[in-house]
């Protein structure tokens, strides 16, 4: 049935995007703890899923006729969690280029959609959505402005079947060029075959937040005089066609820039140019945002944030601390919980563990509640997604997890998981090869 | 990510423990100069423990990682050593009672596989001593010798309740250089944190990383890894003929001294825990081959992903498995990377061990091994806290050959001990105390007395500017 949904789904791209809705079956889950997120706690409640939609959640509600019934008592209910900063997808063995989409040419690539190198059969696909993660932001790597983020819902099909929308903002990074800790000593500043330095973005702040000045008033520039550039009759301007037309969402205040900062004066600065180019901006990283947590709320700007780093890894990240979300939270910030365990599995092997960076959340003060909002509601409302994922509410995506317990533990498990309404039971790679392992020697190769 | 991916990759090291007073009988004062012997330990353990009172902690949940779990426990700590623990031990007068109900008290967490002080933080070019990547030999070099003491990664491992850690060179090299095995201790020096009669390891590689660091000039296959390291073997087979044969009768100019030699005749002779980055069950296999072929006992696989395809091989052999609960996919030798990988080890009669191998991992081993005992009973295997503990405390200082001081709580023991909040494997609890030798070192009560590194003064300050 899927399958066969699956192959319609791809021989026409219009109806691509929602492909799967129509012909997954009603759903009740009764009598969990439902948390759905975008209202009050329900004790005993029950959820219906329909046509891969939600189309009921309370107390009261009737089970539909003929309804596939889930008894999830003494189970607690949540939408499916959101891990927002990943590379799912976009590089499946970090060491092998070959494997790797992530990252674009050059240090400005406004235009680099990372989406169309997604992996749909990526093995990470299914342990993710095994810990209840069903939609990911796919964040492009690299570079100054390095490119679009996309939302996915972990969906099975194609990367078209799993795209939920995109972009939903614009990623960049203050620490490009010559002063990134990842600086190529072996390529960086050398002449290319033109003779020329070969521009490896900016090689410190000042230069940073200068160059992302002009690039915006090349923009508001171009978009004004589309007809003189056609007919050649305009000035220099920063970068290619396509570069400059991915960013006037970006310049016009509509689509928001993620900056990557994490300097408490990164931040601050960032906070007055967003204001002063009346752009709509995201601070990811954020590792000392708690230090000007007020101001970072006055400016309603939402910081993407881990809770495992407390390292002062970098001079960029000297008061990192577990407290920062708490902080933030507290001050009033929109706050999305991401990975930042270190070592760069949180992007994309362990994306399933975004629970537990959760839970860690929690030890250092968030509350329970907000902490599973910042996985859930936060990142959908920050991406512009709230519409159709993120809470359990009438009309959005069936994305359903039941869990067996506080979906922050350890010792619990997703016992069902719901994206668009179906139920995705699979043995992933991981679980086959600990079938083939689990009794020594093997009994089959 | 490049560097850390690169840490990850370069995670083997063989440590030679040079050891006064544990030496061959035969081998007399080697004398200035003459230090190219086995036990010579020129850069000696100057640790004295820190000054510490007797504590009665009474009502606690241990687990002991020596036998069951004691529900309703006391534990005294006296003289640095645990002097009792049952469910009927009282203390004398002068001792700190601390009320235990609801907490859980541990042994202190041996992490066998870091890179603090050697890839400190922060992570500036100056701090990047962990890989000696001129050559793929360097069994030359000791990793101690780059170990910056005033890393802020010892202090907030303390603080995640690790008391012993053993230090490696990273693992671009198929021969990286001497461990240090070090107590979490504040300390001018590294010699201050040196443990005591700690028999030094070696760290070796196999694998991807050796070969792409050293592509251009070789060893760039894995069958020139092989050939690079049997190489070696059989220099230091003949370094070690010739030296043992001038100590056992001493007559002339001695042999010449080969530092790396030095390394691998003590690696050869036993003296010298062999710890091998290596990812993949064919290649562990292929090493255990050449560990029988030159005579010498492979201590640990480090990282050891595939490790539960062998298990009993790994058993067979004495050979522990130090492991992560989850990391993987980073690059092809990764890709198989399962959760249940320490618990299938462990059920295969194995000593399976959790490593961290990161600054931020080693601050919550607990919640690592919480994922594998998870992941160990979702595939049907019987795994208890009894049992868990296990992999990040006793099994380790087993590698370490620790295992007589450190890593359970057994009476006589060093009093390396941690008092959790809860039940250590739930992701709400933290570690509220860590004792080393019997001193507690941190409290999460006491801010002030909290240690901070010489880097952290007036760079890292948690209170509130505005």
């Amino acid at each position: 049935m899927i399958r066969r949904a699956l192959i319609t789904a791809s021989l026409t791209l219009s109806v691509a995007l929602v492909p799967l809705l129509a012909r997954a079956e009603t759903v009740a889950i009764v009598g969990g703890t439902v948390y759905p997120v975008s209202g009050p706690r329900i004790a005993s409640g029950t959820v219906i899923l329909t046509d891969g939609r939600i189309s009921a959640v309370g107390a009261n509600v009737a089970v539909p006729k003929g309804a596939r019934i889930i008894d999830a008592r003494g189970k607690i209910v949540t939408p499916g969690l959101i891990a927002a900063a990943t590379q799912l997808g976009l590089s499946e063995v970090g060491g092998e280029r070959s494997t790797n989409n992530a990252g674009s040419h050059g240090p400005i690539a406004a235009a680099f959609k990372p989406w169309y190198g997604f992996f749909s059969e990526s093995a990470y696909i299914a342990p993710t959505r095994e810990d209840g993660v069903t939609t990911v932001g796919v964040v492009p790597s690299g570079g100054f402005i390095s490119g679009q983020i996309a939302m996915m819902d972990l969906d099975r099909g194609t990367a078209t079947d799993m795209l939920l929308r995109a972009p939903v903002a614009m990623s960049a990074s203050l620490r490009s060029g010559r002063f990134d800790g990842m600086y190529d000593d072996e390529t960086a500043g050398t002449p290319n075959t033109a003779g020329n330095e070969i521009d490896n973005g900016p090689n410190s702040r000042g230069e940073a937040f200068g160059r992302l000045h002009a690039l915006l008033e090349d923009v508001r520039y171009y978009a004004k005089h589309r007809t003189g550039y056609d007919n050649g009759n305009l000035r220099g301007l920063a970068t290619s066609r396509d570069d400059l037309e991915a960013l006037i969402p970006v310049a016009n205040g509509i689509e928001p820039l993620v900056l990557q900062a994490d300097r408490e004066d990164d931040i601050n600065w960032a906070l007055r140019f967003a204001r002063d180019e009346r752009i709509r901006l995201i601070i990811a990283g954020g590792a000392e945002a708690w230090k000007i947590a007020p101001r970072i709320a006055a400016a309603h700007v939402p910081v993407l944030a881990g809770a495992m780093n407390n390292l002062p890894t970098s001079f960029d990240t000297l008061n990192q601390r577990h407290e920062n979300l708490a902080i933030l939270r507290k001050a009033g910030v929109d706050i999305v919980i991401v990975g930042n365990t270190g070592g760069g599995d949180e992007a994309i092997f362990n994306v399933r563990n975004i629970r537990y960076e959760a839970g860690n959340a929690v030890v250092a003060g968030l509350s329970h509640d907000e902490a599973l909002r910042a996985i859930t509601l936060a990142p959908a409302t920050v991406f512009g997604v709230a519409d159709k994922v993120g809470s359990l509410t009438i009309g959005k995506e069936a994305n359903v997890i039941v869990w067996d317990g506080d979906p922050f533990e350890f010792a619990t498990r997703a016992e069902h998981v719901f994206v668009r309404g179906h139920e995705i039971v699979e043995r992933s790679r991981q679980d086959q090869l600990l079938d083939r392992y689990l009794h020594l020697p093997p009994t089959r190769n | 990510m490049i560097h850390r991916s690169f840490r990850a990759i370069v995670a083997m090291t063989v440590a030679v423990s040079f050891v006064c007073g544990l030496g061959t009988a035969s081998l007399a004062d080697p004398g200035p100069g003459a230090l190219s012997v086995p036990n010579a330990d020129p850069y000696p353990s100057t640790y004295t423990p820190f000054a510490g009172r007797t504590v009665l902690i009474k009502n606690a949940t241990l687990l002991t990682a020596a036998g069951p779990v004691i529900k309703g426990g006391s534990i005294l700590l006296q003289n640095g050593k645990i002097a009792a623990l049952g469910t009927n031990v009282s203390g004398p007068p002068d001792a700190l009672v601390i009320d235990g109900t609801g907490k859980y008290v541990t042994p202190g967490i041996i992490d066998v596989h870091s890179h603090m002080g050697d890839y400190a933080v922060p992570g500036t070019f100056s701090n990047s001593d962990g890989n000696e990547a001129t050559n793929p030999n360097t069994a030359n070099v000791w990793a101690e010798h780059s170990v910056w003491p005033q890393d802020p990664e010892f202090p907030r491992a303390l603080e995640g309740g690790v008391t012993t850690v053993q230090i490696l060179p990273g693992s671009a090299n198929l021969i990286g250089g001497r461990s240090a095995v070090l107590k979490v201790v504040p300390s001018r020096t590294v010699q201050g944190m040196k443990f005591p009669g700690a028999k030094y390891g070696l760290k070796m590689a196999c694998g991807e990383n050796p070969k792409r660091v050293y592509a251009q000039r070789g060893p760039s296959t894995r069958m020139g890894n092989m050939a690079g390291w049997r190489a070696a073997w059989i220099a230091a087979e003949h370094y070690r003929r010739t030296w043992d044969a001038y100590t056992a009768a001493p007559k002339g100019e001695p042999p010449a001294r080969d530092l790396g030699l030095e390394t691998l005749a003590e690696a050869l002779r036993g003296n010298i825990n062999v710890h091998m980055h290596c990812y993949r069950a064919d290649e562990m296999a292929q090493v255990i081959d050449m560990s029988k072929e030159f005579g010498y006992h492979v201590t640990a696989f480090h990282h050891a992903v595939e490790a539960y395809k062998i298990g009993d091989l790994l058993a067979k052999n004495n050979i522990t498995a130090v492991m992560w609960a989850d990391w993987g996919g980073f690059k092809m030798e990764a890709l198989d990377s399962v959760r249940a990988n320490i618990g299938l080890v462990d059920a295969a009669g194995a000593r399976a061990t959790i490593h961290s191998d990161d600054g931020v991992g080693v601050q919550h081993l607990n919640q690592e091994v919480a994922k594998a005992m998870v992941a160990a009973n979702r595939a049907g295997l019987q795994v208890d806290e009894a049992k868990a503990i296990q992999w990040m405390t006793i099994n380790p200082a087993y590698s370490l050959g620790l295992q007589a001081k450190i890593g359970s709580l057994e009476v006589g023991k060093n009093a390396d001990i941690v008092l959790w909040s809860g039940d250590p494997f739930s992701i709400y609890t933290r570690v509220e105390k860590t004792w080393i030798d019997g001193a507690m070192l941190f409290d999460a009560t006491d801010p002030r007395a909290q240690w901070r590194t010489d880097f952290e003064l007036g760079y890292v300050n948690t209170g509130a500017r505005k």
